[in-house]
């Protein structure tokens, strides 16, 4: 085991290449391309065994991905915000083959407007299509996922792909320090692909993905792909706990930070929960009895836990770095029907969104976020949703929208 | 290159591979190649279907493929044929498989999908020069959705969306010219009605590594309006008139394996098929029959003269 500095994406491609991935489709897209840029290096001058191909698309990246998978070789990939989303056909198409295989996907906005700064409404669209999520926040975190993620997707009571998320240049570009895991004990923890499931050969031909007539035999493979998925929360806290033993890191599905005594937790995935984490302290330092909860796994969805978790808590704010347009943010709604006709859970569960195509959510906001939580609890009033943004923001918009009007009609009106 | 197995049609394979109670059309001139290339393929084969009227071949739990089948979707069949092929490759070089356990890679598409959606994934992989066989069963029109125009859809032909009196204004694309630009190993055109110049190329694609096109004009009689039991015929006539030439790209050079001296005139093609129907009625599109009949004699002229 030797510990040093990595960015998130130097320790996906660790990650990748202590599994053994022995094939890796690729296509370019930031801020990912450090991974396979990484990748390909490593193969190119021997340091890694595996086969690097370049597809035309992400469409065709992920198509590769599920059918080598489901021949029967280990397979990696990544991208991120619209590359996710040009597969998102594919996405479906794989994991319905039961073709289990790791996809890191590094968060970034989606177009229009484009931007290539980080928030999670990517990685929320891929939330019903069957692939698993694991949502890390640190870059030791994201090296130990891709990990785990193989042991999770190819055990035989799941096998379905997984994909790692972490998010865009706060996590891909950070470097941090990283024990990176002894390769044979990495290799002996993952151990080797068994695609028993599928397989393509001539002694033993198999059809994949075969057409179904009617609503009977679809709803068959649609309900044990989900039963598969439900397996999956138990398998990666058995799985979690197996890797906690032999090299020391704990990864519960669902990360409690001082909520013990807590009247009041923020909700929150990816590395911004870092930031709240902080803001728990702070809040803690002034007084407040409050912590933080955030679900590493989002599918398969671990509501027992954060149920357990927040029994008898009087308010939580869930923090949602994406935007359900027309409808609000998609880990509110998730948690609320989580929680949803038990009497034991909080009254008040409010819904703030930001953080949105990189915006900052500042210390001050988190204190906002809590003093608002803290009012609604007193009065027994949930508070509508509430969009971090602030009025200066806007006034700064105005101000561009008008110079860019005087310059483009020379003040002409 | 070595001799070539089929001389007479008598050296063709008559296993019939292929099983037989598939919920294709009757007469259907896509069906007709598959059991064709099937039989000289033989079952050491992995199909990557892309959608179109053959996903519908196996329906669960039921298949007439005697090999391996995955169906992808329709825009990326030859980057799944990418998968597959680099993954058994792998197993190989890794030791994990025998080599008795290789299969031949073989995207089955329609024209919709070749000729269209599917295109960057086949540029994409004739460019890395993906080892596989791409057969195009092309009947010129979405098919399988009730034959709306497709990219393949021949000038002046009546599609379900190109209902007006002069049918389809475009002209068809060729796919076996965009193939051949980027230089693949081998390409071909075929028909289901000349078993033995079908069962040469499909032989010589099998013999040579890379990509490999073998496409094949698909008589349709639900989408192009005869009676199913004209197939082979109307395959014929394609033929005969000059409309589907047999061509086949070896070694850097375009080779026609079938140059018919006396072309009948291409009406006797076009007046079988009630897509072509309001060229001859109410009275008869003298400019568009002229037309088309000009394109066809130009084609064969060049090549007459070259």
């Amino acid at each position: 085991m030797k510990r040093t500095l990595l960015t998130g994406n130097g320790a996906a491609a660790w990650g990748a290449r202590l599994a053994r991935a022995a094939y890796i489709p690729a296509f370019p897209i930031t801020p990912q391309t450090e991974i396979i840029e990484t990748l390909s290096d490593w193969i190119d001058h021997g340091a890694m065994p595996g086969r690097l191909v370049t597809l035309d698309s992400e469409h065709s990246m992920i198509t590769a991905a599920g059918a080598a998978a489901a021949t029967g070789v280990r397979v990696f990939s990544a991208t991120s915000s619209q590359g996710l989303l040009y597969g998102m056909e594919m996405l479906y198409t794989v994991a319905g083959w039961r073709a289990p295989f790791v996809l890191v996907n590094v968060s970034r906005g989606l177009a229009a407007p484009i931007t290539l700064e980080p928030d999670h409404n990517d990685i929320m669209a891929a939330r019903d299509c069957g692939f698993l999520q694991i949502h890390c926040a640190t870059c030791q975190e994201v090296l130990d996922a891709v990990l785990i993620a193989y042991r999770l997707g190819e055990s035989s009571q799941v096998r379905l792909p997984v994909i790692v998320n972490l998010d865009g240049f706060y996590l891909s570009f950070t470097r941090e320090p990283v024990e990176i895991p002894d390769p044979d004990a990495a290799a002996a923890f993952v151990g080797d692909y068994d695609a028993e499931n599928v397989r393509f050969r001539a002694s033993a031909p198999t059809s994949q993905a075969m057409a179904v007539l009617g609503g009977s035999p679809y709803s068959y493979f649609r309900y044990e792909t989900h039963l598969a998925a439900m397996q999956a929360v138990q398998g990666f806290e058995e799985i979690a706990a197996e890797f906690n033993t032999l090299f020391g890191r704990d990864y519960p599905a669902v990360e409690a930070y001082r909520t013990e005594d807590a009247d009041m937790a923020f909700v929150m995935i990816g590395c911004f929960a870092t930031k709240a984490k902080a803001a728990v302290d702070r809040l803690r330092e002034a007084g407040w009895k409050i912590g933080l909860l955030r679900p590493r796994l989002l599918r398969p969805y671990p509501a027992e836990a954060i149920r357990s978790l927040l029994r008898g808590k009087q308010g939580v704010a869930v923090i949602d770095q994406n935007i359900s347009m027309g409808s609000g943010g998609v880990l509110y709604s998730e948690l609320t029907s989580a929680l949803y006709g038990r009497p034991d859970m909080p009254p008040v569960v409010a819904s703030f969104i930001g953080g949105l195509g990189g915006r900052d959510i500042s210390s001050e906001e988190f204190f906002e976020i809590a003093t608002i939580l803290k009012s609604a609890v007193d009065s027994g009033v949930t508070p509508p949703p509430r969009l971090l943004y602030s009025e200066d923001e806007l006034k700064q918009i105005e101000k561009l929208q008008t110079i860019a009007h005087v310059e483009r009609t020379g003040g002409n009106h | 290159m070595s001799e070539q197995r089929f001389k007479r049609l008598k050296d063709i394979p008559s296993t019939h591979l292929f099983g037989s109670g598939t919920p294709a059309c009757a007469g259907c001139g896509g069906l007709e190649v598959i059991h064709q290339l099937y039989d000289i393929l033989g079952e050491k084969t992995v199909f990557i279907n892309a959608a179109g009227c053959m996903t519908l071949l196996a329906i669960y739990p039921f298949t007439p493929f005697r090999g391996s089948w995955l169906y992808t979707a329709m825009a990326s069949a030859p980057a799944g044929a990418q998968g597959v092929r680099d993954a058994l490759d792998i197993l190989l070089e890794q030791g994990r498989m025998e080599k008795s356990d290789d299969l031949t890679t073989v995207v089955l598409t329609g024209d919709g999908s070749a000729y269209g959606m599917g295109l960057s994934a086949t540029s994409g992989a004739i460019e890395r020069g993906l080892d596989f066989i791409y057969l195009c069963y092309d009947n010129e029109g979405y098919g399988n959705t009730g034959q709306q125009y497709s990219e393949a859809t021949p000038h002046g032909a009546r599609t379900s969306t190109s209902t007006g009196p002069r049918g389809y204004p475009g002209y068809k694309k060729s796919i076996f010219d965009i193939w051949i630009a980027g230089r693949p190993a081998y390409a071909a055109t075929v028909i289901g009605a000349e078993p033995l110049d079908l069962a040469r190329k499909v032989e010589r694609a099998t013999q040579l590594k890379g990509p490999k096109l073998i496409t094949a004009l698909s008589p349709c009689p639900t989408g192009w309006g005869f009676d199913p039991q004209e197939s082979v015929e109307i395959g014929e006539l394609a033929v005969k008139t000059g409309i589907w030439p047999l061509k086949e790209y070896v070694d850097g050079k375009v080779v026609h394996t079938k140059v018919v001296r006396k072309r009948l005139p291409v009406e006797a093609y076009l007046e079988r098929q009630t897509r072509f129907a309001h060229l001859f009625r109410p009275s008869r599109n003298e400019k568009l029959l002229a037309e088309i009949q000009q394109r066809i004699d130009s084609y064969w002229k060049q090549i007459e003269t070259s």
